[in-house]
């Protein structure tokens, strides 16, 4: 009899518009001691599964069908108060934010013994020993002191602990787990996974581990369930689904994921994904606007040099700038990128690599040192005219595709604000010729004009992003983190576009990112940073198969263990 | 891609259909009754010389033997006096459509200039910050320690004693319009200032800088359309309590006087005959004062709920 099992489950969402069907008859158990991973992209059900599970789908959705057993106990039909008895005593739960998961005005022991007195009925001193002890668990030092600490004294990484003992108090017999990593540094992610596998081992608890992430279903999962559009494509032994895949979606999924071992050409086209956006084959970038007119000067030296580059942030305001409190960013940093060259940046959140690129855009004005664009530095060059022109050779992809579009304006006038305000064209008509130019460059074709930017999906707006970014003719293109909020089947697509855009206008771009393989697939140099500070800068070749720098190896060992 | 030729209208018409907002508005009967009565308020008040049977401030169509008479419908009623008359003779319909007039007008124009006032403070507030935003805030919360009727009635104050008798009766409109004006700022400043603040860390304000468009160009063009949404609903709820700040005021009598009678004017005067049983001066411009602020308290309340998005 297996731990928990699903039956035909399905799970729908009315709108005016119809029922949308979440879930659609999905089956699935889980064994003691085993991790069962649920993989798939955005909108495929799979957090969706999770939660009805534990009877907390988010209103509207309801369960239309099928039903869900504990240790042959069904439990989709109780009441609510059976219910939320079994959710947190026999299912614990542990969510993706850290940040948001625990209360920030309790203290972490205050909520464990909370928990703990609830469902197992202890005393408050054996609840309070209990809390220690399963704080000593997951592997949080000084527990006995930590335990009277506040949330925001504990690291992300830290946090995500106090919630997988939050999970465990009860000594709950299933745990799901919905992308308990996603929000954390790699190195983090390797060690949270590490706990929990030896979690479920010790304690024979079953798990449901639900991410997007190939890397992590690789790692720690036993079997795995590969979910598209509602419905359950594939499930099975992790190694047979990720190295022997049968169904096509599956198949191209793994497809998409970007290589660690070896620079590709270009990402394998992923055909089985909604909205396939292609540029036409037959396109010449050397015929349009993009590529016909060249409006700058010749310069023989580096597109880039950082010379010294320190960057302050003030922490707490004092009344006088002498009683200000900073937190440097960048402690000093030097290194330039030639011409047509692709210069990656990776490191850890709070490295400092996002501090760069807004530095070299001009969004921050930098606390010290040179940044030179084709040899002129902006910060010192008074003449307006002239700093736009450099300011236009140098635009800018953004992480986020939901925030990084005005939702007010049309794609349209999105794309020609820079036109217009650089005077690239010379009348309407011309403005509006370049922008369907740009957006067929891009892909999107020339109807997503007159739309609004949240009619489009992230890899889409991510499209017209770049089509901005182009807007001004730029030689200089700087992505920050570009796909890191995408799938992996529209990362592959933005990933292909940004390459070829790149050989085709012979642009340079620095390209940030804190993905090893994505790093390794676009870049031909690549700097290591950590704490504001660069650690090594090698030809990516040699960095991926020789790396120097101590801090370089640790990260390069912590790469997800997928292989193709 | 078919909609590549759609017009104007037919891509207005789709977003339309798209709309929640819209689809709200026609499954909420609160919505659509109170838009409905406001509308028609707003009607009668635009168009109160076409369709007022008389027009009271013509003296020489004025009667002081129709002076005091009750609704048509009781005894010694006049057909030509639907709601009777008050103690000059005037016939109360028309004088609440005349008065309709003064006191959406005033509404009106005073929202407008507390909406500008306040909106253009607290997006100068949010974008610059630091010392700017200090001094500007915390004139709004010196501001905000008194009432808004305390306010209006020291702005009115000043200005008599500043005018001559003579030039304040003529401007007193403008005097009451500038007074709730100015009560009214502090609301939309903060608003303003809190979401220009959260909006300001997108990257799509990022992305203008990087294109390298000016601080007054981002504020206005993309930062504002991006923060108007609570300014609306809480401009909608200011209009029903503008209204009523002036009808106050006027009822006070430091508004506007008998001889330009706002709905708060008429309220007041008919308040003196009361108790000596002529009820109807007072009470019908009194039910279209409710009907006129209850309409527009609830849209406000709609449109509140409707544009926030965590009660969808």
């Amino acid at each position: 009899m297996p731990l928990l099992e699903i039956k035909n489950l399905t799970v729908k969402f009315p709108s005016r518009k119809g029922d949308f069907t979440a879930v659609d008859d999905v089956s699935l158990s889980v064994e003691p001691g085993e991790i069962l991973g649920i993989v798939g992209e955005s909108g495929a059900g799979k957090s969706t599964v999770g939660n009805a599970i534990i009877s907390l789908l988010d209103p509207p959705g309801y369960v239309s069908g099928g039903s869900v057993w504990l240790k042959g106990e069904r439990i989709d039909d109780l009441d609510e108060n059976l219910q939320s008895a079994i959710r947190g005593k026999r299912i614990g739960m542990i969510f993706q934010d850290p940040l948001t998961s625990l209360n920030p005005l309790e203290t972490v022991g205050a909520q464990l013994i909370e928990t703990i007195i609830l469902h197992l009925k202890l005393d408050e001193k054996a609840a309070r020993a209990r809390a220690v002890d399963l704080l000593n668990q997951v592997g949080i030092e000084n527990a006995e002191e930590r335990v009277d600490q506040f949330p925001h004294q504990f690291s992300g990484g830290m946090r995500q602990r106090v919630v997988i003992a939050l999970a465990l108090c009860s000594d709950p017999e299933v745990v799901i787990a919905d992308e308990p990593t996603t929000a954390l540094d790699v190195s983090i992610q390797a060690q949270i996974l590490g706990l929990l596998r030896k979690l479920c081992e010790d304690r024979n608890v079953g798990m449901i581990m639900v991410t997007h992430d190939m890397g992590v279903i690789a790692e720690v999962t036993d079997r795995v369930a590969v979910m598209y559009r509602g419905k359950l494509v594939e499930i099975g032994k992790t190694d047979d689904v990720l190295y022997r895949p049968t169904h096509d979606y599956t198949k191209s999924l793994i497809s998409a994921v970007p290589r660690p071992d070896k620079k590709v050409d270009r990402f394998p086209l992923v055909t089985y994904i909604e909205d396939v956006t292609e540029r036409p084959d037959d396109m010449k970038l050397s015929d349009m606007w993009l590529g016909k007119t060249r409006d700058y000067e010749d310069f023989d030296g580096p597109m880039l040099t950082v010379e010294n580059l320190k960057q302050d942030f003030v922490t707490k305001r004092g009344i006088f700038k002498r009683n200000h409190k900073y937190f440097t960013a960048l402690k000093g940093i030097s290194f330039d990128i030639k011409q047509g060259e692709v210069f990656g940046i990776v490191g850890e959140s709070g490295s400092g690599k996002s501090t760069i690129a807004r530095c070299v855009t001009g969004i921050y004005e930098p606390t010290a040192g040179d940044i030179s664009i084709c040899g002129a530095d902006l910060n010192k060059l008074k003449d307006k005219n002239r700093r736009n022109y450099y300011r236009r050779q140098t635009q800018m992809v953004f992480q986020d595709p939901f925030s990084s579009l005005n939702g007010r304006m049309r794609v349209e006038n999105i794309i020609a604000e820079p036109i217009v305000f650089h005077k690239q064209a010379a009348d309407k008509a011309e403005v509006k010729k370049i922008v369907d130019e740009l957006l067929e460059t891009v892909g999107l074709g020339i109807g997503a004009a007159r739309k609004f930017p949240h009619e489009f999906s992230g890899g889409q707006r991510q499209r017209i992003s770049i089509a901005r970014a182009l807007a001004t003719r730029p030689r200089f293109l700087i992505c920050d983190e570009p796909t890191s909020a995408l799938d992996v089947s529209i990362q592959a697509q933005i990933l292909n576009l940004l390459k070829d855009l790149q050989e085709e206008l012979g642009l340079t771009m620095m390209f940030i990112s804190h993905d090893l393989p994505v790093i390794r697939q676009m870049c031909d140099r690549v700097a290591v940073m950590q704490s504001g500070e660069i650690l090594e800068i090698a030809e990516t070749e040699a960095l991926f198969n020789a790396p120097q720098h101590a801090y370089t190896q640790s990260l390069l060992g912590l790469m997800p263990k997928f292989r193709h | 891609m078919q909609n590549e030729n759609l017009s104007l209208y037919q891509d207005f018409r789709r977003r339309l259909a798209d709309n929640d907002i819209w689809y709200s508005f026609k499954h909420t009967p609160m919505a659509y009754i109170s838009a409905i009565a406001g509308l028609t308020m707003i009607a009668l008040a635009v168009f109160a010389p076409l369709i007022a049977p008389q027009n009271p401030f013509d003296l020489a169509s004025l009667d002081l033997f129709d002076a005091s008479m009750p609704p048509s419908w009781m005894d010694q009623g006049d057909p030509r006096f639907l709601l009777g008359t008050d103690d000059q003779g005037r016939g109360i319909l028309s004088t609440i459509f005349y008065g309709l007039r003064i006191s959406l007008f005033v509404g009106f124009t005073s929202v407008f200039l507390s909406l500008l006032i306040g909106v253009s403070l607290g997006l100068i507030s949010g974008y610059v910050g630091g010392r700017v935003d200090s001094i500007i805030m915390r004139i709004a919360d010196v501001q905000l320690s008194f009432p808004a009727i305390l306010i209006a009635l020291l702005i009115d104050g000043v200005f008599r004693t500043v005018l001559s008798k003579e030039i304040h009766e003529d401007l007193a409109l403008y005097v009451v319009i500038f007074a709730i004006a100015i009560s009214g700022w502090v609301q939309y400043a903060r608003t303003v200032r809190s979401s220009v603040m959260t909006e300001k860390i997108k990257e799509y304000v990022q992305a203008g800088q990087v294109i390298g468009l000016g601080s007054a160009r981002i504020m206005i063009k993309h930062i504002l359309p991006n923060v108007l949404g609570p300014v609306f609903v809480i401009g909608t709820l200011h209009l029903a309590l503008a209204i009523i700040i002036e009808a106050t005021l006027s009822f006070l009598g430091v508004g506007l006087p008998p001889t330009t009678p706002s709905l708060g004017t008429l309220i007041r005067i008919g308040n003196e005959y009361l108790f000596s049983g002529e009820w109807w001066i007072t009470i019908f411009p009194g039910l279209t004062l409710i009907i006129v602020s209850l309409s527009v308290n609830l849209f406000g309340d709609w449109l509140r709920d409707a544009l926030n998005p965590k009660l969808q």
